[in-house]
């Protein structure tokens, strides 16, 4: 087993993953402590929340890819896996508010606010963080799991299936958005003070949060790296080839989709999860319909199929984003419109698809 | 429903009677239209059996049966005489020891040639055994020697989409080879190949007789002449006449269908 993780990569190949997780985890934050503030170097506190989010969406890109890059199953409701995650973390933290609240009662404001007089039992256990944690790992998997036995046991494919599971991000949303259902209604969560008795607002804090991000899309990327380079994940690009043949070859294709279906949605509620004590908030627009097809847009710019191109395309997407927003904010969405059909129609794999281009003319120019 | 990829014993097929397959009485139609029609048909263990017929005689439709992807409206599909086919999944049913090859070569175009096979190779197909299994040398032999009696030893790290068809076709065969079926399925095998790949083809369809049964479909006569023993002629759904190629040539119910128009 050890002996397979370690052919993952060539050494090449470890070194420049291992840079990069060094300068996320170790350069970046000692720019931030030790270098002069009005250095260009330093890296004001601000940054690593950002960054923070930037790791967030990687991950989230990371886990589409697995079941649309390698299986071929588009799912445009990711939002929903990453919400169900999100919305659990935000509950612990709800919970951690204590008294410090503005009604300075037991109870979140929000219920309060509804005149609500008890916890409803569905709150019971968020008070603690191991309680929460397993809801994190569970909830989202186990959803994903039932809703996508049903949907491959009827085989439902392609265009079908990503017009169920807007749908499904849809009626959620809906159902979340109502007061009565108990999250905070279209406000959501939000006014964290603490996590684990730490505070949010510390620089400290923060900075955790965000190295903690980083080691967990490291450890995801290698776990990502093992199923697409075993069998299991030959067997998943086989089944995006030809499902037919696959079926004919006695695989039990049913289950393979749903193991890296359930597999996909875990790890998006993780990054739901460490997302909200980042940014502070979580609310139902987390599941608008428009939010999961942005999601599957990262890895289409990046490139469908390879891991490197997921966690590329959320950067530069989010990046252009985080740029136009505040240079242009009018003209965002029109700008992300045209990217997706511009990849789509010139560069069907993505940014890093260019780069692979290039490099094979020039190796050919070289032995040319 | 053990779905982790046991492997259906050989000797759990009763072929006791002589017969691999049993199609009696199957009635299929789509909308109205019979693509099958009260047909009745066997296979016996260990020979090789010919189908023809003109277009839309439901050969195919035939062969979807056997294989699970379309169930039929009325009778019933055996495998030796205790396997009912009509309640098991394709992959259930590819366990059991059957094959197919499609019309259309079909084979993974994304992975090499070795790879295709691999993913073919008759082992534990469930997911853990997929996620942590790699190939020990007995498996990589057999490969080889897959790659060997197809010809692609030269090809093997080449990508599938590559080929080209002739050497689709035998890739795909290749790859039944390796699930090691006791019945193949072989649906116009020779389409698109050269004279040269036809004839090698031929011989590796009658050296594999005996060892599996097989069952071609297939629409070149010459090839058919080449290979067959008893060949059956499909019409409208069900069966109009069998025997020996040129009793079958000489009827004059054949004659009229394939030639009367």
């Amino acid at each position: 087993m050890i002996k397979q993780i370690i052919k993952l990569h060539s050494l090449k190949g470890w070194l420049f993953t291992f840079s990069l997780l060094g300068i996320a985890i170790i350069l970046l934050p000692l720019l931030n402590i030790f270098a002069p503030e009005n250095s260009f170097l330093h890296i004001p506190d601000y940054m690593f929340s950002l960054f923070g989010k930037y790791l967030c969406y990687a991950l989230v890109a990371l886990a589409i890819d697995l079941i649309w890059g390698y299986t071929g199953v588009l799912s445009l409701g990711h939002g929903v896996f990453f919400s169900l995650g999100g919305y659990a973390m935000g509950m612990y933290l709800m919970r951690s508010i204590g008294k410090e609240g503005v009604y300075k009662s037991e109870l979140p404001d929000f219920m309060i606010f509804l005149d609500w007089k008890e916890l409803p039992w569905y709150w019971w256990g968020f008070d603690s963080f191991i309680f929460t944690f397993f809801v994190i790992l569970i909830m989202p998997g186990l959803f994903a799991f039932i809703f996508g036995y049903f949907a491959f046991k009827s085989r439902i494919k392609g265009v079908y299936f990503a017009i169920i599971t807007q749908a499904m991000t849809y009626a959620l949303m809906l159902l979340f958005f109502r007061n009565n259902t108990g999250f905070g209604g279209n406000n959501g969560l939000t006014d964290f003070k603490k996590i684990l008795g730490y505070s949010l607002q510390e620089p400290s804090t923060k900075m955790s949060l965000y190295i903690l991000t980083a080691i967990v899309l490291f450890i995801f990327y290698v776990v990502a790296r093992f199923v697409v380079q075993s069998k299991f994940g030959r067997v998943l690009t086989a089944i995006r080839d030809s499902e037919n043949r696959v079926m004919f070859s006695g695989y039990n294709t049913l289950n393979y989709k749903l193991a890296i279906w359930t597999i996909s949605a875990f790890i998006c509620g993780i990054a739901g999860a460490l997302y909200v004590p980042q940014v502070g908030i979580v609310n139902p627009s987390e599941m608008q319909p428009s939010n999961s097809i942005e999601m599957a847009i990262w890895v289409a710019v990046g490139g469908r199929g390879t891991l490197s191109g997921a966690l590329v395309g959320a950067g530069l997407v989010n990046g252009a984003k985080s740029w136009f927003t505040v240079a242009a904010p009018d003209y965002w969405l029109y700008f992300l419109g045209i990217l997706f059909i511009v990849v789509t129609l010139f560069f069907p794999k993505g940014f890093v698809g260019i780069f692979s281009r290039l490099r094979i003319k020039r190796k050919g120019n070289q032995n040319g | 429903m053990d779905s982790s990829g046991a492997h259906v014993k050989d000797d759990l097929i009763d072929t006791r009677h002589g017969c691999i397959l049993y199609i009696e009485e199957v009635t299929v139609s789509f909308d109205g239209f019979k693509a099958l029609n009260d047909l009745n048909l066997f296979v016996d263990d260990g020979e090789l059996l010919c189908i023809i017929g003109p277009n839309g005689a439901g050969k195919t439709t035939m062969m979807d049966v056997v294989t699970g992807k379309t169930r039929p409206d009325e009778g019933t599909v055996f495998f030796g005489q205790n396997l009912d086919l009509t309640q098991m999944t394709e992959f259930e049913i590819s366990h059991a020891g059957i094959g197919r090859k499609f019309q259309k070569p079909t084979v993974f175009l994304n992975h090499t040639v070795f790879e295709n096979l691999e993913l073919a190779l008759h082992t534990n197909k469930g997911i853990w055994q997929s996620l942590t299994k790699t190939l020990n040398g007995k498996q990589r032999e057999i490969i080889e020697e897959g790659l060997e009696t197809i010809g692609l030893k030269n090809q093997k790290n080449l990508r599938a989409g590559l080929l080209s068809h002739g050497q689709k076709q035998w890739l795909e065969i290749g790859m039944l080879l390796a699930q090691d079926p006791r019945l193949l399925l072989i649906d116009e095998p020779v389409a698109g190949m050269t004279h040269q790949e036809t004839e090698h083809t031929a011989e590796l369809l009658k050296s594999l007789a005996g060892k599996h049964s097989v069952v071609v479909v297939e629409h070149e006569m010459d090839f058919i002449r080449s290979i067959a023993n008893r060949v059956l002629v499909l019409h409208e759904g069900h069966v109009l006449a069998e025997g020996k190629m040129e009793e079958v040539q000489n009827n004059p119910k054949v004659i009229e269908v394939y030639l009367g128009s």
